[in-house]
């Protein structure tokens, strides 16, 4: 008996079950507890008012919704709005920032200031003050309501937002969509190919241009063999009628509010200057060694950067890059004060009319929690690829 | 936005803690801490809550906690404002954080029912409208079809919004920003066709544009928007003594006091006078007050009148007509019961 109390795997496991009961008991008790308040309180609890009608209006919305739709409905569109601002706010920051990140190694002075200022100045400004510079400067610079600016044709800008022309999908439009999974599955084949051939004969066959070639041409020659199944509509612009009527008329073409290109612009910029300082260090803390040792093997630069330098940097860099990418979704929440209509935002006015505080706080809280863990995954399977294998 | 959150959370946590001890009677803890603590509006509303460039809270919905600070205290002073936004209001009064909740909100039925607070009476009884630039040529809210509208989120003026224009089947386009500041910064750049809130909003928010005549209000009210002040439920004693903080304003109005002839008054033979005061009959000890609470109301804060006019009345820079908030006797619909 004594022996077993003694033991260091019996105690550890002992521990551990002690601590996860007290954590449980813990947790199952400020639940219980919220609940008996809210209840004592007179304060209706539960997650029932989702399915009553919302009745308000949303200005940006990537799925079917009226006023007539229920407050899940209304919680879903700002769900999806938030995923689109911050999964493209991900692939702006990361391509400026790894532009950028280079841009300061620059041999070049004047290439490697301008990188270093941009970086200094936007990182160091709080990303709220940019959000309302970007979204009240831009904004008060732009032309009214009733007139545009035409940047090319058919692509407008004014107050109202960027207006752009609307694709509308047509009859074999499956073809083009098809073609593009059977172009990746052909671009892998190329891959594999090119890799074997490098192995056999030392010759590297050209693997970028052909699977570039194959990711364009292919979705291209299948939307002319469909019959091109895709329509265009343009925006409308009315220039005569009574003064409410003129501008672009509504539901013609499409328009990018300005909310959220402010929006992303801000966060793209914010983040991107972070993620060049990550990529800078993680290159930086490659060994010079190898870049000496892959000229003295007769590689140019840019293969020297592409081919020696990146693949170990990615190493150092992609932890920390997951860290920017979470940042950017959480600092996404900072669209209500522009009046873009994210979650957080939507979820507000939710809160205001149904008054069910803990429970919109707690789904608000499970989203982000749940977008964070997601992206954690992706980049830990990133990492795992990236990560040094040792034989 | 971290602060809502935060504070959201907070009055989640402290509902988890606090109501028990909110249980032993709202005025004993405000006689034992020595002041009312106020929810007042955080978003600088001209004239109902804001304060001046030497950061004094003004405004009527300020003053009606200062009256009920009088009533418990003589001594209108004794009270503390918190400023809350729309979206944090109703949890920090349920939490415990405020006493009252004097801060131009809505009385409705579910927030009446369903979030554990009781309004008390209506100190402003206000409505929806529209405000437009003057050259967009818009003389009715009826011809604002196809308009974008700004306005504020997490408020009932959303819903109203849209009940307005789909009753009408006119399209319309919400642009909701989180705060007061934003929503007319936007408007003024031109983002939107209209502003929509209550219009005694939109008078207060008309004055901070650079150029104010440039824009009007139309006359359409689209909504009933009866602003009130609102208390926790579950404490009665509490909520009467509010209540009748308000109705002795009103009272006091319809009795000829006022802040300057209350002392002479104090000789009148009028046995409702007499009563008000304090001279017969001991009404404040019901409520857990002094008999002459109501003489120490009128005083300190004058009566609801006098409010009215100090903060928004027509001599003020809103210059908000008394409309629909007179007294019953002089054609408006504000009425108190009365002391006996």
């Amino acid at each position: 008996m004594a022996s077993l109390l003694n033991n260091p795997t019996v105690r550890g496991i002992a521990f551990q079950i002690v601590f996860v009961l007290v954590l449980g008991w813990l947790v199952w008790d400020i639940i219980d507890n919220t609940a008996r308040n809210l209840q004592k309180a007179n304060i209706a609890a539960g997650y029932g008012f989702l399915d009553r009608t919302a009745g308000f209006g949303i200005i940006q919305r990537m799925i079917d919704y009226t006023e007539a739709s229920s407050y899940g409905r209304a919680l879903l569109v700002g769900l999806l709005n938030t995923l689109v601002v911050a999964g493209l706010g991900i692939v702006f920051a990361t391509i400026l920032g790894f532009i950028v990140g280079v841009a300061r190694l620059s041999s070049n002075w004047l290439i490697s200031r301008t990188a270093t200022a941009f970086v200094e100045i936007l990182r160091n400004i709080p990303l709220l003050l940019q959000l309302f510079f970007w979204y009240f400067v831009v904004l008060r610079n732009l032309p009214g309501m009733r007139e545009r600016m035409t940047l090319i044709h058919g692509i407008d800008l004014n107050i109202g937002g960027l207006h752009v022309p609307r694709l509308v999908p047509g009859e074999g439009l499956w073809l083009v969509a098809a073609a593009i999974p059977a172009a990746i599955a052909a671009t892998a084949f190329v891959t594999n190919w090119g890799h074997e051939r490098q192995d056999r004969t030392g010759d590297r066959p050209p693997i970028g241009t052909i699977n570039l070639a194959l990711i364009i041409g292919l979705p291209v020659v299948a939307f002319f063999i469909a019959g091109r199944p895709l329509g265009v509509d343009f925006p409308v612009f009315n220039e005569t009628g009574p003064l409410l009527r003129r501008g672009f008329q509504a539901g013609t073409g499409l328009t990018i509010i300005p909310e959220f290109i402010g929006l992303l612009l801000a966060l793209s910029l914010y983040t991107a200057t972070y993620i060049a300082e990550v990529v800078r260090s993680g290159i930086q803390a490659v060994s010079k060694g190898q870049t000496e040792a892959a000229h003295s093997l007769g590689l140019r630069a840019g293969p020297t950067l592409r081919l020696v330098v990146l693949p170990q940097a990615m190493r150092i860099i992609i932890p920390p890059l997951t860290n920017q990418y979470l940042n950017l979704t959480k600092n996404s929440s900072l669209a209500v004060a522009i009046a873009y209509p994210d979650l957080v935002a939507v979820g507000g006015t939710v809160l205001n009319q149904t008054g069910q505080a803990v429970e919109i706080v707690s789904i608000w809280m499970l989203f982000y929690l749940g977008l964070s863990v997601l992206t954690s995954a992706v980049m830990g399977y990133f990492n795992k690829r990236a990560a040094l294998i040792e034989r | 936005m971290y602060r809502t959150i935060a504070s959201i959370l907070a009055g989640a946590a402290m509902a988890v803690t606090s109501f028990a001890s909110a249980g032993a009677g709202t005025l004993e803890d405000v006689k034992a801490k020595g002041f009312v603590q106020c929810g007042a509006n955080g978003g600088n509303l001209i004239g109902f809550g804001a304060t001046d460039e030497n950061g004094a809270w003004t405004g009527i919905d300020v003053d009606f906690c200062r009256a009920i600070a009088a009533a418990i205290f003589n001594d209108p002073t004794k009270v503390k404002f918190t400023p809350l936004n729309a979206k944090e209001r109703f949890t920090a009064l349920q939490s415990g954080e405020v006493d009252v909740l004097s801060r131009n909100t809505t009385w409705t039925m579910s927030r009446d029912s369903s979030l554990g607070l009781q309004f008390v009476g209506v100190t402003y009884y206000d409505g929806q409208g529209f405000m437009v630039r003057k050259s967009l040529g818009v003389s009715s809210a009826l011809e604002l079809s196809g308009a974008k509208v700004c306005t504020q989120t997490g408020t009932t003026t959303e819903l109203n919004l849209a009940d307005f224009f789909r009753s009408h089947n006119m399209p319309y386009e919400v642009v909701a920003y989180e705060k007061n500041e934003e929503v007319l910064q936007a408007y003024e750049a031109g983002r939107c066709d209209a502003y929509t809130t209550d219009a005694s909003g939109l008078y207060a928010e008309r004055l901070k544009l650079t150029a104010p005549d440039d824009h009007m209000i139309l006359p359409e009210i689209i909504s009933k928007e009866p602003l009130g002040p609102a208390v926790r439920q579950g404490d009665d004693k509490w909520f009467t003594l509010v209540k009748w903080t308000l109705f002795a304003l009103l009272n006091a109005e319809e009795l000829g006091l006022t802040k300057a002839n209350i002392d002479e008054k104090k000789t009148s033979d009028n046995p409702e006078i007499k009563r008000f005061l304090g001279i017969e009959g001991d009404f404040g000890q019901a409520i857990g007050l002094s008999s002459d609470w109501a003489y120490n109301v009128i005083k300190q804060m004058g009566n609801y009148g006098e409010i009215f006019d100090a903060n928004i009345g027509p001599s003020t820079q809103l210059g908000i007509a008394r409309g629909l908030n007179n007294l019953w006797s002089k054609g408006g619909i504000q009425y108190a019961p009365p002391i006996r």
